[in-house]
């Protein structure tokens, strides 16, 4: 699995740390998307895929 | 009630009910029934609203997702044909200065990016203790005075208030001028005109306060905004409607959804045990999305419009048409959740919109959600005995507010 994230995009709402916290974090001045890890592992990937669903910018973009 | 009309000048005729809708008295928690009605044929249809416009009501709960997420939907309350939620709200939007709730877009990012720092996944999780230790507080008191005690009161208001006065800044020995001001729309009876002194001496208290926090800026949400003020970015009148809107939304929601959540509480006593004896946080956080979903309280509708034509659940939203998400009805939607009408705390609850979705979705959702998933199960583990002090129909609620929620909510123990 492969992430990439749209900072641009991003509204900051912190659905992404909510559900992958390993994977994801949020600028400490804005709230915008810090991706940790682009390649999360498969135990990982639910929740990346939950996290890709509930971003309500849809700033998430995963290719399996 | 509906009338026959003819809608958008293409010569379909059709009934077009009225916008916004009664719930059913007898059954308080359910959207009104007509909306559930009218999306078992279709998930988007016309209503009709104050100035005899007829914009599309949407209660389909995968189209509201999707137009929430449309970058051909706006919410620019300029735009010709906008559906407003009242004359009020018409003639003065050009008086009103913009902000995250009416721009689009980039304006709208840059907004946004102002107001998120305080609300971060992280610095909310820094917040728990002491949202623990504001509703230990309160619940030390509820138990101390005397029965029936009202909730509301003494614990659904008093916990996001005390809260975000400290996230904005406000010094603790103006709480009280602070809470009473930002109460003084709430009350039952409120008067127009008591509602309006109560929002303007706010919006004085909080440019006022941008300014002092220019001076002597300290690590606060309002302190940030005087920031921006002071490097250009934004006017005080500016900052202080973001201030504004950041209370308001910030403790009056949560609020409402903390005091009817209760009582739904009460009303499912077997869920209510599933919660009190939970020590699993992951159960605790889906109890609360799923109390989310099931009271949706946020009524009147998501007002926005088209840019564009849009084509979608079978119909075309034409460019300059109303658009209003209503989210109850999306909640309850049967093709998203089976049997949406229980209040099933252990449900896979998904993506329940009741912060909304989309670039305009609730900013201080991490924030509402720690408040009650520390104020529900913390108040049932506390006061396990607690019950109803009134039968179920006194209970007195908000149909006639933009918030759903309850005005009492007397319990003993």
């Amino acid at each position: 699995m492969k992430v990439v994230v749209d900072q641009d995009k991003c509204v900051s709402s912190g659905q992404c740390v909510l559900n992958a916290s390993d994977v994801f974090d949020q600028r400490d001045d804005d709230g915008v998307v810090l991706l940790l890890n682009d390649s999360p592992n498969s135990e990982q990937a639910v929740n990346v895929r939950n996290a890709a669903a509930a971003c309500p910018a849809l700033a998430i973009d995963i290719e399996e | 009630m509906s009338e026959t009309l003819t809608v958008n000048g293409s010569g379909v005729t059709a009934d077009v009910p009225e916008y916004p809708m009664d719930r059913d008295a007898r059954c308080p928690f359910a959207p009104p029934p007509q909306m559930l009605k009218m999306n078992e044929t279709k998930p988007l249809s016309r209503v009709k609203i104050w100035d005899g416009s007829t914009p599309w009501l949407i209660t389909g709960h995968a189209v509201a997702r999707e137009l929430f997420a449309d970058p051909r939907v706006s919410v620019d309350d300029r735009l010709e044909g906008f559906p407003h939620w009242n004359e009020h709200m018409l003639s003065t939007v050009n008086k009103r200065p913009r902000s995250v709730f009416t721009s689009d877009a980039e304006e709208h990012t840059r907004f946004r990016r102002m107001l998120s720092k305080p609300f971060t996944f992280r610095r909310v999780e820094a917040l728990r203790p002491v949202i623990q230790e504001v509703t230990d507080e309160c619940i030390d008191a509820i138990l101390q005075g005397p029965q029936p005690a009202d909730l509301v009161a003494k614990l659904a208001l008093p916990v996001p208030t005390r809260v975000i006065s400290d996230m904005l800044g406000v010094p603790y020995s103006d709480h009280e001028f602070f809470q009473e001001h930002a109460n003084a729309g709430l009350a039952r009876y409120a008067a127009a005109d008591a509602m309006q002194k109560g929002a303007f001496s706010l919006h004085k208290y909080l440019v006022n306060l941008v300014e002092e926090k220019q001076a002597n800026p300290s690590e606060d949400a309002v302190s940030d905004l005087a920031e921006r003020v002071t490097a250009g970015e934004i006017s005080v009148k500016e900052a202080a409607q973001l201030g504004t809107g950041l209370l308001i939304a910030g403790h009056e929601t949560t609020a409402n959804m903390i005091g009817i959540g209760i009582l739904a509480l009460l009303e499912n006593p077997e869920q209510a045990a599933l919660l009190r004896d939970s020590d699993d946080p992951k159960f605790i956080a889906n109890a609360v999305e799923e109390l989310m979903r099931f009271l949706s309280i946020i009524q009147t509708g998501q007002r926005r419009i088209a840019t564009e034509d849009i084509e979608i659940g079978g119909e075309t939203i034409r460019a300059g048409e109303g658009i209003i998400i209503d989210l109850a009805p999306a909640n309850w939607d049967g093709a998203a959740y089976s049997e949406p009408d229980k209040l099933d705390l252990g449900r896979d609850v998904g993506q329940q919109l009741g912060f909304g979705y989309g670039r305009h979705q609730c900013v201080g959702q991490q924030l509402a959600r720690a408040e009650m998933q520390i104020v529900f199960p913390t108040l049932l583990k506390r006061i396990p005995t607690l019950k109803l002090a009134i039968p179920f129909g006194d209970v007195p609620f908000k149909h006639d507010r933009l918030a759903f929620g309850v005005y009492e909510l007397p319990v003993t123990w």
